[in-house]
């Protein structure tokens, strides 16, 4: 009884779970896409070293983040492919989207501060699935970092 | 204060090194929100729940970091790093640290550049 159940469930929850996380993968990456066409306004450097420190009026620490989860049908095939081996695509997917949304959202709290600048930028990473004792799905937690600099109005 | 992640703070010139501060908290998630997330982790997504609760609780570690930065008397703590982890089951710790210094604002600011 108890595997068909079993069975029962992954019938409807793998399409299901395959169909609403395709969707909602793609538009995210769609508004990924639309947001990164509209922030090249702030540049962002992974530099420690500030290019003219003189004109710099104050700097500022901004921070984007975001915490993630895949979708059940690709922690399935995340399971599947540790068995064979090869690349994670649907990880290595998750992880893109993530790191993508810290990074804008770190541009957007630059730019609301009224920063053109955003240097010595950091990624912090920290799986938070580990938490849960029976985890069926990847969650991830995305923190981008960095000092956002408001340079003086040019004479 | 001045909190930023580089080594110093632009135009301004660090003239004693007072030591590392840090903070740090520790946040359970509650009920409600696990299950709200149990279901994301079906169909995916972002879990604004717990994208809101690290939020606020960065804030507070930085918020304690600051405290003991201003205790010492700093004017800005620079080269601000953080960590996450998960120490228990369901719990996550912040963490947040720098050094914190005295600053001197630079003498050829003021110059033409």
């Amino acid at each position: 009884m108890g595997t068909i159940i079993g069975f029962l469930w992954l019938l409807v929850a793998l399409p299901t779970a395959f169909l609403i996380g395709w969707v909602t993968e793609r538009r995210h990456i769609r508004s990924l896409e639309e947001r990164e066409r509209n922030s090249t306004d702030v540049r962002v450097s992974n530099l420690k070293e500030i290019s003219c420190p003189k004109s710099v009026q104050s700097s500022d620490l901004v921070m984007g983040h975001v915490v993630i989860a895949t979708d059940y049908w690709k922690s399935t095939a995340a399971k599947l492919r540790n068995l064979v081996g090869g690349e994670m695509k649907s990880a290595q997917m998750l992880m893109i989207r993530a790191r993508r949304e810290a990074l804008l959202r770190l541009i957007e709290q630059a730019r609301r501060r009224g920063a053109s600048e955003v240097c010595n930028v950091r990624f912090e990473f920290s799986n938070i699935s580990m938490m849960r004792g029976n985890q069926v799905a990847i969650q991830v937690e995305l923190l981008a970092y960095g000092t956002a600099l408001i340079r003086m109005p040019d004479d | 204060m001045i909190v930023v992640n580089t080594e110093t703070v632009p135009g301004q010139n660090v003239v004693e090194v007072l030591g590392l501060v840090q903070g740090n908290t520790i946040r359970a998630k509650h009920l409600g929100r696990d299950i709200i997330a149990s279901f994301k982790n079906l169909v995916g997504g972002e879990l604004k729940g717990y994208t809101e609760l690290l939020t606020e609780a960065r804030r507070e570690a930085m918020a304690r970091m600051v405290a003991q930065a201003d205790d010492l008397g700093a004017d800005a703590v620079v080269n601000v790093r953080f960590t996450t982890s998960a120490v228990a089951s369901g719990a996550a710790e912040l963490y947040a640290y720098g050094t914190a210094v005295k600053l001197v604002e630079a003498a050829d600011r003021t110059e033409p550049f």
